[in-house]
C-alpha cells in the first residue's frame, strides 16, 4: 500500500497530536505564563439569592500582594455590557423571550451559589485568595426559586423582574390542530412523565484565561479555553465592549475537552481581559474543580409530559409534548436555542409521525446557567421519543423492534412536522445490524439464565437521530440565531510543497490535526507529515465559528475541500504554464501534474516552488503564490442516525445495574478515520451511561446550595462502570456536503440513555425510573413494585 | 491552604515534644484526608507534624497469634504483606480495596483510624477483629477507641504507634461502595476468633462504626449466611443522603453481612 493509501480517507491513522499530549508537551492555557503576570481569584456568592447591601474591600486592598480588586461597580462605571444570549426565541404569543441582565460581576443581586461578586488580583493565587477572605459583603439573603417543578408558581421567588413567573419564554412548534385531530382518532394514547436529569460537564481541563493588554499597540490578548475563539472575540467586542474586534486577539491553544461547556463566553475570562488594561499587567485565572462545578454552564434539566397517539396497528398518529426546561439564573450564550430549536425539531425521531405539537417553557431558577452539553437538546428529544416508543410497545404488546420497523421513515427526503428535512438514512439497516450483533433472538434464554442466578435481565433499544453539521446560516437566522453557522478554511502551500491549513474549527480532543490532515494529504498526494493544521488563534485564522454540534467534519472539512479545489485549480494553471499546455489538458493525481496523453509531468513540489519563484508568469493571468481560502455554508443539517441496544443485569439485593452488553450501530456517512470515530462513539456512550446511571447535578431545593459540588457526590463514570462496546457502522452518504459526512461526536451521548433506561425498566418490569438509575433508586423501585407483584 | 509550620521529626519523642509546644498542631500521616482539607481551607493548624519520617512506625510483624502493624504503614503494604495475607487475609483484602492505588500508596492505618471517618474501612476491621491500639500513652481496645463521627478516644498529644490484630479463625469484609466517592456506603466486617463473633458496620451509621449484637448472637448459634438474612437493622440512626435512604442502608447491612459470612466460609 502506498503512503497516501495508508494515510488517506478511511484509514485508522494514529492521532498526530497524541504524542504531544501524552508526553506532557501540550500547551494548555495554564501552561502559559506571561511576563509580570498576576493571578485572579473570584469571590463567589454563598447564597442562591441575595441582595448585596454593600461590599467593603478596604481591608482586602491592604493585604499583601494585592494588585487590584474589582466589583460590579467598577464594571458598570466603565460602561461594560453584560453577557449575552446569541439566540432569540419568540413565545407563542409573539413576544420575544424575557431576558434579565447578566452582569460580568454582580452589581446589587446575586442569583446562584457561585455567582461572581468580586475579582481579586494579586501577585500570587494564594495572596489573591487570602485577600478575598477579607472582603466584607453585606448580603440580605432572599428566598430562592430552585426547583424546576415549582419555580413558575405565583408565590415562587423571582429570579428576574423582567420575567414574571420566572418564565423566559413559552415556545411552541408543530401543528396543534392537526395533532389534536390525530389524538381524536387514535385507538390508543400512551402517556408518560419524564425527567431529563441535570448534568455538570466536567471537562478534564477546567476553564482558564490569561488576559493582557499592550499599551503600545492598544491590543488586548486573551488566552482562553474556548471551543470557538472567534465567536468569543465577536461577543467580547461587539456586545460586552471590552475592545474593538481588531484590537482584540483571542487564542485558544490546546484545550482539554469542552463538551459544549467551553462554547460560552463567561464572566471570569471576560473580567481577566478587561481588568488587564486597568492594571497594566497580565491576569491569569484557572478554575479549580470546585469552581468548575459551581460556574461552568450545566446541561439538560427538563421535566416533560408526553403523549403518543397510535392507531390499532401500532402506527404512530401524533405526538404531543409539554416540557419545562431549566435555563438557570442567567441566559448563557446559546441556552435559549438548546431546549427549543435543538430539541423540538428532533421529536419526530426516526419515525413517520404525521402530527407533532410541542410546547416548551424556558424558565429561570436560582441555579447555575444551563446551556449546551454534548448533544444539546437532541439527547433530550431522543430520550423522550425512545422512551415513548418503548412504552407504546409494552402497552400494545408489539415487540419493541417491530413497532419501530412499522413506523420508520423509509423514503427520503422526508419533511417532518417539526422543521427538519431528513436527507438520507436507512434506519432499519442499523436496527437489524444492532439486533443481530446483540443476538436479540437469544435474549429470552439469557433472561431465564440470569433469573436462575438471581439476576433481573432486561434489554432496551434506542433508535436515535440527531441533526448535526450545524448549520445552514439562513435556516438558523430565520429561527433566531444571532450568527451564521458556516465555516472557513485557508490552505497555504509553502514553496517547498508542505501545507498549512488554517481552519475555523477548533480541536479540543476531536483529533482534527489528524483527520483534517488526512483529507489534505490524500487530496494533494503528499505525506501526512507535510500538513500542519492551524486553529484557535484569531490572529492566524481570519474567522471561524468553532467546534460543537458535530460540525467540524461536515462543515469545517467541507470548507477545506472548497479551498483545496481552488488550490488545485490554481496549481493546474501554473503547471499548464510550466509545461506549455492548455490548463484543460492537465490532470492532477497522486501528487503529480500530467499533460494528458503525454509523458510530461511535474511533481507537486515543483509546482509549489514555481508558484513562488513566479518566473515568467504571464502578467495579469497568474498571480504569484499558492494560497486560497473558502467559506462553506451547509445546504442542510446532516442527520446521523443509528440503533444502540443495551442489555443489563440487575442485582435485586443491591439495586446495582450492570451493563452486560452494549451494541452501537451508527450511520455517520463517510468516515475519515474509523479509529477516531470509534473513540468518539466510546466517549459519547460513556457520557450517556453517566447520564443514565451515575451523574446528577443536585441543588438543595430549599437553600439552593449545590449538593453535588465535588466528585464525592457527583458520580463521574469510571472505566469499571463501562462494559466493552460492540460497534458497527452502516452507511448512507450525506447528500448535502461534498464528502458525504454526517458527524459522530455526540451520537453516543444522544443514543445511550434511552437504550439503558429501556433496558432497566424492562428488567424491573416498571414503566419508568428517573435518571440516573442509581442502586438506591433501583432498589426503591423494586420495593414499590414488590407488593404489587405479590398481590397479582 | 493557609500558612502553617511544617515539621518532620525523626523520632516519636521529637514528635511528642513538637506537639506539646505547638498552639494548634495537626499530625500529618498519609495526608489523604488532611491535605484536601487544608487545600480547601477547611482547617487552619498552626503546625503540621509529619510523622512520615519516623521509621519505627512503618512495619508489619507477625508474632504469636497476632499481626502488629505500625501506625504509619501504608495500605498498599498491608495489602501486599505475606504475613497479613497468611494470617488475616480479610484484612489484606480490606486494605487492597481502600480508595485507589494512589490513595493506597499514601494513606496509612494510623491516619485512617485516628481520623475515624464514618465511611472509612479500617475502623470496621479494628472493631470486628478486637484490635488493640497502642499509643504513646497507653493501650486502647478497639471497642473503646471509636467514639463517634470523626471522634476517637485519642487525647491531645497522643500518637498511635501500632495496631495489634489477633488472628481470626474466619473473617471477611464486604463493602458496598458509594457510586460517586467509592467510600463505603455500607461495609460489614464479620469475624470469628478468640473474641467470639463480631459484626462491625462502617459507612452506614451517623456515629461511625458500630457492632450489630443481634447478628453476632445469631451467628454464634449458626455461622451461616441464613442466620443474618432476616435480621433487619432499624433505619433510625443511619445516614440518609443523595445516594440512599436510611432504609436502603439498613437493607444493605443485611445484604453485605450475608455476603461477608458466605465469603468467610
Amino acid at each position: 500500500m502506498s503512503g497516501a493509501a495508508r494515510e488517506g480517507i478511511g484509514q485508522p491513522v494514529r492521532r498526530k497530536e497524541d504524542f504531544r499530549f501524552i508526553t506532557g508537551n501540550g500547551h494548555y492555557t495554564d501552561d502559559i505564563s506571561r511576563p509580570r503576570q498576576t493571578y485572579a481569584y473570584f469571590l463567589r456568592s454563598p447564597h442562591a439569592h441575595a441582595r448585596i447591601r454593600s461590599i467593603d474591600t478596604s481591608e482586602a486592598e491592604k493585604a499583601p500582594g494585592v494588585a487590584g480588586i474589582f466589583t460590579g461597580r467598577h464594571v458598570a462605571d466603565d460602561g461594560l455590557g453584560g453577557l449575552i444570549c446569541g439566540w432569540t426565541v419568540t413565545s407563542k404569543d409573539g413576544t420575544p423571550m424575557k431576558v434579565g441582565p447578566h452582569p460580568i460581576l454582580a452589581l446589587d443581586t446575586v442569583r446562584y451559589v457561585g455567582d461572581h461578586v468580586a475579582m481579586v488580583v494579586a501577585e500570587t493565587l494564594a495572596e489573591a485568595r487570602a485577600a478575598a477572605e477579607l472582603i466584607e459583603v453585606d448580603y440580605e439573603a432572599l428566598p430562592a426559586a430552585v426547583s424546576l417543578g415549582s419555580c413558575q408558581k405565583p408565590d415562587a421567588a423571582q429570579v428576574h423582574p423582567e420575567a414574571p413567573r420566572n418564565t423566559c419564554f413559552e415556545w411552541e412548534l408543530g401543528n396543534k390542530a392537526e395533532t389534536e385531530a390525530a389524538f381524536a382518532k387514535a385507538a390508543r394514547v400512551v402517556k408518560l412523565d419524564l425527567t431529563n436529569n441535570r448534568l455538570i460537564p466536567n471537562a478534564m481541563e477546567p476553564r482558564a484565561a490569561i488576559g493582557e493588554y499592550d499599551k503600545g499597540s492598544g491590543i488586548y490578548t486573551l488566552h482562553t479555553t474556548s471551543q470557538n475563539p472567534h465567536v468569543a472575540r465577536l461577543v467580547l467586542s461587539a456586545f460586552v465592549g471590552v475592545a474593538p474586534e481588531h484590537k482584540l486577539r483571542v487564542i485558544a491553544p490546546d484545550v482539554g475537552g469542552g463538551f459544549g461547556s467551553k462554547i460560552f463566553i463567561y464572566a471570569e475570562e471576560t473580567a481577566c481581559v478587561w481588568a488587564a488594561a486597568k492594571l497594566g499587567r497580565p491576569i491569569k485565572w484557572t478554575a479549580d474543580r470546585s469552581e468548575a462545578f459551581l460556574s461552568d454552564a450545566h446541561g439538560r434539566d427538563h421535566l416533560s409530559h408526553a403523549e403518543l397517539a397510535l392507531d390499532a396497528d401500532g402506527k404512530f398518529l401524533g405526538l404531543r409534548v409539554k416540557t419545562i426546561a431549566n435555563l438557570g439564573a442567567y441566559l448563557s450564550t446559546f441556552s435559549a436555542a438548546v431546549p427549543t430549536y435543538l430539541y423540538g425539531t428532533l421529536l419526530s425521531g426516526q419515525y413517520d409521525i404525521p402530527a407533532i405539537y410541542v410546547e416548551v417553557d424556558g424558565v429561570y431558577t436560582h441555579t447555575a446557567p444551563v446551556d449546551a452539553y454534548r448533544g444539546a437538546g437532541r439527547p433530550e428529544a431522543t430520550y423522550l421519543v425512545e422512551r415513548m416508543v418503548e412504552t407504546a410497545a409494552r402497552e400494545t404488546g408489539i415487540d419493541p423492534a417491530d413497532i419501530r420497523r412499522r413506523n420508520f421513515i423509509r423514503s427520503f427526503p422526508h419533511q417532518t412536522p417539526v422543521i427538519m428535512n431528513y436527507d438520507a438514512g436507512d434506519y432499519q439497516a442499523s436496527l437489524d445490524a444492532a439486533l443481530e450483533a446483540i443476538d436479540y433472538k437469544g435474549f429470552a434464554a439469557r433472561k431465564s439464565d440470569a433469573a436462575k442466578r438471581g439476576k433481573l435481565r432486561g434489554i432496551g433499544i434506542s433508535s436515535y437521530i440527531e441533526a448535526c453539521g450545524i448549520a445552514p446560516s439562513a435556516a438558523v437566522g430565520s429561527l433566531g440565531a444571532g450568527v451564521g453557522l458556516w465555516e472557513s478554511a485557508e490552505v497555504r502551500v509553502n514553496p517547498t510543497g508542505n501545507v498549512e491549513v488554517l481552519t475555523g474549527s477548533h480541536s479540543h480532543g476531536q483529533g482534527h490535526e489528524t483527520t483534517f490532515a488526512q483529507l489534505v494529504a490524500s487530496r494533494l498526494g503528499i505525506p501526512l507529515s507535510n500538513v500542519e493544521i492551524v486553529h484557535g488563534d484569531t490572529d492566524k485564522v481570519q474567522f471561524g465559528m468553532g467546534t460543537y454540534g458535530s460540525r467540524s467534519g461536515a462543515v469545517g472539512m467541507s470548507a477545506i475541500v472548497k479551498a483545496l479545489e481552488k488550490i488545485e485549480a490554481k496549481a493546474k494553471k501554473i503547471a499548464a504554464h510550466l509545461m506549455e499546455a492548455a490548463v484543460e489538458d492537465i490532470t492532477f493525481e497522486n501528487g503529480a501534474f500530467t499533460v494528458q496523453g503525454t509523458d510530461k509531468s511535474l511533481a507537486w513540489a515543483e509546482v509549489s516552488l514555481a508558484a513562488y519563484t513566479a518566473h515568467g508568469f504571464p502578467s495579469g493571468e497568474i498571480e504569484p503564490g499558492l494560497k486560497e481560502g473558502a467559506f462553506y455554508d451547509p445546504a442542510n443539517f446532516t442527520f446521523p442516525a443509528g440503533a444502540h441496544v443495551c442489555e443489563v443485569e440487575i442485582d435485586p439485593d443491591t439495586g446495582i445495574v450492570e451493563i452486560v452488553k452494549f451494541v452501537a450501530v451508527d450511520d455517520f456517512g463517510t468516515i475519515i478515520n474509523p479509529m477516531i470515530v470509534e473513540g468518539q462513539v466510546h466517549g459519547g456512550i460513556a457520557q450517556g451511561i453517566g447520564q443514565a446511571l451515575l451523574e446528577h447535578g443536585v441543588y438543595d431545593p430549599a437553600s439552593g446550595q449545590l449538593v453535588t459540588g465535588s466528585y464525592m457526590d457527583y458520580c463521574m463514570p469510571r472505566a469499571d462502570d463501562l462494559p466493552s462496546f460492540t460497534l458497527g457502522f452502516t452507511k448512507t452518504v450525506c447528500p448535502s456536503n461534498p464528502l458525504g459526512m454526517k458527524g459522530c461526536g455526540e451520537a453516543g451521548a444522544i443514543a445511550a440513555p434511552p437504550a439503558i433506561i429501556n433496558a432497566v425498566t424492562d428488567a424491573l418490569g416498571i414503566r419508568d425510573i428517573e435518571m440516573p438509575a442509581t442502586p438506591a433508586r433501583v432498589w426503591q423501585a423494586l420495593q414499590s413494585a414488590a407488593p404489587r407483584a405479590a398481590a397479582e | 491552604m493557609y500558612q502553617f509550620n511544617y515539621e518532620r521529626p525523626k523520632t516519636l519523642a521529637d514528635a511528642e515534644a513538637l506537639l506539646a509546644k505547638s498552639d494548634d498542631p495537626k499530625i500529618l500521616a498519609g495526608g489523604q484526608t488532611l491535605i484536601p482539607t487544608l487545600k480547601q481551607r477547611l482547617a487552619m493548624p498552626s503546625d503540621l507534624i509529619d510523622i512520615g519520617g519516623i521509621k519505627d512506625l512503618d512495619f508489619i510483624r507477625a508474632e504469636g497469634d497476632a499481626v502488629m502493624i505500625g501506625a504509619a504503614t501504608r495500605h498498599a503494604k498491608v495489602a501486599q504483606s505475606a504475613e497479613v495475607k497468611k494470617h488475616n487475609p480479610a484484612l489484606a483484602a480490606l486494605a487492597a480495596g481502600i480508595g485507589d492505588p494512589a490513595v493506597r500508596h499514601m494513606g496509612t492505618l494510623g491516619g485512617s483510624i485516628a481520623n475515624n471517618d464514618p465511611a472509612a474501612d479500617y475502623p470496621a476491621a479494628c472493631l470486628a477483629l478486637d484490635a488493640k491500639i497502642h499509643t504513646t500513652k497507653r493501650l486502647i481496645e478497639a471497642d473503646e477507641f471509636f467514639k463517634g463521627m470523626f471522634e476517637t478516644a485519642l487525647q491531645d498529644g497522643e500518637i498511635i504507634k501500632e495496631v495489634t490484630f489477633p488472628h481470626p479463625e474466619k473473617a471477611a469484609y464486604m463493602k458496598f461502595r458509594n457510586p460517586a466517592s467509592r467510600y463505603a456506603m455500607v461495609g460489614v466486617f464479620v469475624s470469628k476468633g478468640p473474641w467470639g463473633i463480631r459484626v462491625a458496620v462502617t459507612g452506614a451509621g451517623q456515629n461511625g462504626v458500630f457492632r450489630v449484637k443481634e447478628m453476632e448472637e445469631a451467628l454464634a448459634k449458626n455461622w451461616s449466611p441464613d442466620a443474618v438474612a432476616n435480621i433487619k437493622l432499624p433505619a433510625k440512626g443511619l445516614n440518609a443522603d443523595l445516594h440512599g435512604s436510611a432504609e436502603y442502608r439498613a437493607h444493605l447491612v443485611t445484604v453485605m453481612a450475608k455476603r461477608a459470612v458466605a465469603a468467610a466460609g
